[in-house]
């Protein structure tokens, strides 16, 4: 970290990390960084898309369903329990880094398995979503929806939904599956043995990037 | 492998503060109850106009980003070279996004003004057979049945 450096470090010169952090984190970053401009790319694809469009459906309309609550009209309510989920998972998994640093085994079960539940939960509750949304005709080409205006919408509106939130729920997916092999590897001691957790942040960075992603989706379809 | 090495051992504290974790996520939580508590106020009375909305919640989302990566993601605490070599590709975004959104809006200007049979498709109502009744009831419309 920045305050345990000396100041006038001469970082360039040969004999030095010059970021000051470890190879495989780093690398994170970048991927992390190719990543995000791939999710860019669909979602600006998006909004160029809906911004070329007359008529679009109105999220409010679409969006209104919570598990066992019927037709009840409640726009923005489940989606607001999956971010919440999402938020809180990032949470316990920054908790996890936090007892790596300070090597405590334990704890860093403790949390990673609540992260990975967070993570289910999450997957749980857009499987929910997309079942429903299935069972009331929407899916790839198939757009059941009106627009705002009361004008018939092109698929365009289903297809970027389902692939976007598609490619995020991959995500997710990938990230538990990742947090799995990681609680995997600290339950067999691994990580205590190397006297180090990095690889808990690498897979925290991962994590909190999904959850990043998920701020921007949450935003572009749900609440614009 | 020395550099490695250096890391390693330069990186540790004994201490890891789990503070401002916890005042990253209030702070989270309170943006996006904010962002909802907007959202739902103007499907009620419709009072802050949907444009001016949409603003707030682009710079609200911004600050969520920030959050998250600054503090959860820990970026903050890098050393600058490497936050930069984070931050400035992605600065690439600000121009992606404007010119991208100018082009989708300036095709639907060019499409709506030149081409009126177009633009009067558009405008025209949905049969309401198709969208509203099945719409509520999801029970009728069997996934695949439709077309």
């Amino acid at each position: 970290m920045a305050h345990s450096v000396p100041a006038g470090q001469k970082w360039w010169s040969g004999g030095k990390s010059p970021f000051n952090v470890e190879y495989g984190k780093l690398m994170m970053w970048y991927f992390l960084m190719s990543d995000a401009f791939t999710f860019g790319a669909f979602l600006i694809s998006y909004g160029s898309i809906r911004f070329a469009t007359n008529g679009w459906p109105d999220p409010n309309e679409v969006f209104r369903a919570f598990p066992l609550m019927g037709d009840t009209h409640l726009p923005l309510v489940f989606v607001s329990l999956m971010t919440f989920i999402l938020i809180m998972s990032s949470v316990t998994m920054v908790l996890a880094v936090a007892a790596g640093h300070n090597n405590d085994q334990k704890k860093v079960t403790f949390y990673m398995v609540l992260t990975i539940i967070g993570g289910l939960m999450f997957l749980g509750c857009q499987a929910w979503e997309w079942t429903h949304l299935h069972g009331e005709g929407a899916w790839w080409g198939r757009n059941p929806f009106n627009n705002a205006d009361g004008s018939a919408a092109t698929t365009n509106f289903t297809n970027f939904f389902f692939t976007i939130t598609g490619f995020h729920g991959f995500h997710v997916f990938s990230g538990v599956i990742i947090n799995i092999i990681m609680l995997i590897k600290n339950l067999r001691g691994d990580f205590a043995k190397r006297g180090h957790y990095l690889m808990i942040e690498k897979a925290g960075l991962y994590w909190h990037f999904v959850d990043l992603v998920w701020v921007f989706v949450f935003t572009c379809f749900y609440l614009l | 492998m020395e550099n490695s090495q250096t890391v390693n051992t330069g990186h540790h504290e004994p201490e890891f503060s789990t503070k401002p974790i916890w005042r990253t996520f209030w702070i989270l939580l309170g943006i996006t109850l904010v962002e909802l508590v907007l959202a739902t106020i103007h499907l009620k009375t419709g009072f802050p106009p949907k444009y001016v909305l949409n603003g707030v919640y682009l710079i609200l989302t911004c600050a969520k980003a920030f959050y998250i990566i600054a503090e959860f993601m820990h970026l903050r605490h890098e050393l600058k070279n490497l936050i930069m070599t984070i931050a400035v590709p992605a600065t690439l975004f600000i121009w992606f996004i404007i010119s991208f959104l100018w082009d989708g809006g300036s095709y639907k200007e060019l499409r709506n003004r030149y081409d009126r049979h177009h633009y009067e498709m558009s405008k025209e109502k949905a049969p309401a057979a198709e969208g509203e009744h099945g719409e509520h009831e999801p029970a009728a419309k069997k996934p695949g049945a439709a077309e």
